[in-house]
């Protein structure tokens, strides 16, 4: 079973690691969308602090829904991914491994991009730490959540946009906890209470989510 | 039926969209038995693969392997069989060596290496065994493809269309493989539109659908 669990993160994480590019674009779209808010709303340091936590979080938010289309597409179209699912281990396995190492490729490097953007929006220390904490109990439900969309959606025409359709809505509650952690430390409120609802959150996912997935997908397969 | 029948399958009904593809199938198939399903495009040949894998769900009917239906016994019914469908299931941006290795670490199992290099070798994969897939021919991937499914060591292969893209060298070798591994008790399900060569081999065939009146349900 681990052994599984380690070949599909090897696999992805080393197929990542051939394509940087696909890597790469996330990335700066998480950046270009945060830094566009400062040259649309203006540079005054107060507002920008105000709005910062939820353009954060809304930006992270799309840019781990840009690299979730092709969660499941690329193994669908060259054919690996019925091997895998022919695989004697489970397929809710496979759907948490994958979700994983998407968190591990396109979630882990939001975290290390954040705080520099937490800067250009005048964020205190303090603010920022707790942007990383609700980050990195958040992207992951993304991840998760994601795994059920692109599954969904696998082999669809169109797939792309339905599956943002489909998924923004089951984000709602990651991004009102996420940038509320923010705002109450900047409010003065603490973060205390929205960082547990976002770990409860992220609990429920990792529970009910790759079996979901797994379900989508054989569905989706036949 | 026989007795010793690994593989059965029970009044299979198949269904894709509003049409019938066949119904009322039965067959069996033992140790050492290859079987050849026939028939036209879209009769329904790939259709019956999928089902025999348990990729589809019939429409009506069962399958069994080793008595038992294959939902009740899917991880021992996967863990001794191999499925090689129109896609290789080969990654483009991985070397051979590698994309064997990840092919046996994801059905669970150790990475034989050098049993590996030395499959990839006795396909024609020598010269190519460094390059990434992406730079490779359509027939050599399949053959890496190939490579992955002699390296499973699977009871049973069910392969569809296995010999397209391959030239008549990796054609004989393929008639060659399939001949070893039936003689060592293994089994096959296989579709092809070429002749094969296989004296000796106890080959059943099996025509899917019906050319002439196709059934709506």
């Amino acid at each position: 079973m681990g052994r599984f669990l380690l070949a599909v993160l090897r696999r992805d994480l080393t197929l990542a690691a051939r394509r940087r590019g696909d890597w790469l674009i996330a990335q700066f779209f998480f950046v270009m969308v945060a830094s566009l808010f400062p040259l649309g709303v203006g540079p005054e340091p107060n507002m920008l602090a105000r709005i910062g936590p939820g353009v954060l979080w809304v930006a992270a938010t799309l840019a781990s829904l840009l690299s979730l289309s092709r969660l499941f597409s690329d193994d669908h179209h060259d054919g690996s991914l019925e091997h895998m699912v022919l695989s004697p281990e489970p397929t809710v396995l496979l759907v948490l491994g994958k979700s994983l190492a998407h968190w591990l490729i396109y979630g882990i490097p939001l975290l290390l991009i954040a705080p520099v953007l937490g800067i250009q929006f005048n964020l205190s220390w303090e603010a920022i730490l707790i942007l990383e904490i609700s980050l990195l109990l958040g992207t992951p439900i993304l991840s998760l959540l994601g795994g059920v969309g692109a599954a969904l959606t696998l082999g669809l025409r169109g797939g792309g946009v339905l599956l943002t359709l489909l998924i923004l809505p089951l984000y709602i509650p990651a991004l009102i906890f996420g940038a509320g952690a923010v705002d109450g430390v900047i409010a003065g409120t603490g973060a205390q209470a929205h960082l547990s609802l976002l770990g409860a959150f992220l609990v429920l996912s990792l529970m009910i989510a790759p079996w979901i997935a797994a379900a989508a997908l054989r569905v989706s397969l036949e | 039926m026989s007795d010793d029948a690994l593989l059965s399958v029970h009044d299979l009904a198949c269904a894709r969209g509003e049409r019938l593809l066949f119904k009322d199938m039965n067959f069996s198939v033992g140790a050492g038995e290859l079987l050849l399903v026939q028939g036209g495009n879209g009769q329904g040949k790939t259709s019956l693969l999928r089902l025999l894998t348990g990729l589809a769900r019939p429409e009506a009917g069962e399958i069994r392997w080793r008595g038992e239906p294959i939902r009740q016994c899917r991880d021992q019914f996967h863990a001794e069989m191999i499925y090689l469908g129109h896609a290789n299931g080969v990654k483009d941006d991985l070397d051979p060596i590698e994309n064997l290795r990840f092919a046996e670490g994801l059905q669970g199992r150790a990475f034989e290496r050098e049993r590996a290099i030395d499959l990839l070798q006795r396909l024609g994969l020598a010269r190519c065994l460094d390059l990434p897939c992406r730079v490779l021919s359509f027939g050599q991937r399949r053959r890496v493809a190939l490579s992955a499914l002699l390296l499973a060591d699977a009871k049973l292969w069910i392969l569809d269309e296995p010999l397209t893209g391959l030239d008549v060298h990796a054609v004989a070798l393929m008639e060659g493989l399939i001949r070893d591994h039936l003689a060592a008790g293994g089994m096959a399900v296989a579709t092809t539109h070429q002749a094969l060569n296989l004296e000796g081999v106890q080959v059943q065939r099996l025509l899917v659908g019906n050319v002439a009146i196709p059934e709506m349900a």
